[in-house]
């Protein structure tokens, strides 16, 4: 009796570890940041793309309207894509989209805007992306909504359809 | 001839030190402490992502601005999450990952020390 007692339970620590490599197999082993919301906003100062004026966030975001904060470059591919989801949103009027210009020569970034027009209400320059890590982002594109000082919404990656509905469902 | 050896001795002594001086920087420690969310694998230090190099230029304005190591930790685990850290701290999420090491030492101990016995009461 003794004697089976071990290979069962070889048998069976076996089928465990199998087991749970097995289902490890199928998860994505790339990390996305868990996406919280309802979190306040972070504080900074930027210079403003056009005027290159200093401001402050607190004088960017104010009163309780919708914000939407979009984290472009004119090197970036998938901001081409979303731009027109941008240039939608742009024409309502209870939201204001402000761009984020992440780590771009200017004069590149001066002709995309000239070349596939500006929805943005307001754009700040990012140069060395320290900004981009206040908010948590990591890459281009990404975007914010923001209502009340608070994030409502992250955003990794381009705007989509979906993605576009649902911002206008939440705007509402 | 003997002179020449020591003066090249003396030579190379004296670059491991300052090598390892640049190490010591704390911007560096730090950076080497978080991974990359781009290159997942690599250190921020090691990396050349945008979003590392962007990180490097933080953590040392951070170190400006008088936070301290642990402060500047919280500050990306809060913005990040655990994952940003590779020393990640004890937490409900990480109460396996840094007990398992514990419990395995027992585990084998405890099978040692009954071999022992069991052999000395052959004895």
């Amino acid at each position: 009796m003794k004697a089976k007692i071990f290979p069962i339970f070889l048998i069976i620590t076996f089928s465990i570890i199998f087991y749970v490599f097995y289902k490890g197999l199928q998860n994505s082993n790339i990390y996305t940041p868990e996406i919280k919301s309802e979190i306040k906003i972070p504080s900074f100062e930027a210079k403003e793309f056009f005027s290159k004026d200093t401001i402050n966030s607190d004088q960017i975001f104010i009163g309780s309207e919708f914000y939407l904060l979009n984290i472009w470059a004119s090197w970036c591919i998938p901001c081409k894509e979303e731009h027109k989801y941008l240039m939608d949103l742009s024409k309502k009027e209870n939201i204001k989209i402000i761009g984020q210009n992440y780590k771009d020569n200017f004069v590149n970034a001066k002709n995309f805007l000239i070349k596939l027009d500006n929805p943005y209400d307001l754009i700040f320059s990012d140069n060395d992306g320290t900004i981009a890590i206040e908010w948590g982002a990591y890459g281009v594109p990404e975007s914010f909504l923001i209502k009340n000082n608070q994030i409502i919404k992250k955003i990794i990656g381009p705007l989509n359809e979906k993605l576009f509905s649902e911002i206008k469902e939440l705007t509402q | 001839m003997n002179i020449l050896k020591l003066l090249i001795t003396v030579i190379f002594l004296i670059n491991f030190y300052s090598s390892d001086l640049k190490a010591k920087n704390l911007g560096t420690e730090i950076t080497k402490n978080l991974r990359c969310l781009i290159c997942q694998g690599q250190s921020v230090y090691d990396s050349d992502s945008e979003f590392a190099n962007s990180l490097k230029i933080l953590v040392e304005k951070k170190l400006d601005d008088g936070l301290n190591e642990k402060q500047i930790y919280d500050y990306l685990k809060n913005k990040y999450g655990d994952w940003i850290l590779y020393d990640p701290g004890f937490n409900k999420n990480t109460y396996f990952l840094w007990l398992l090491p514990i419990l395995m030492f027992v585990f084998g101990g405890a099978i040692i020390l009954r071999k022992v016995i069991l052999k000395k009461k052959k004895l």
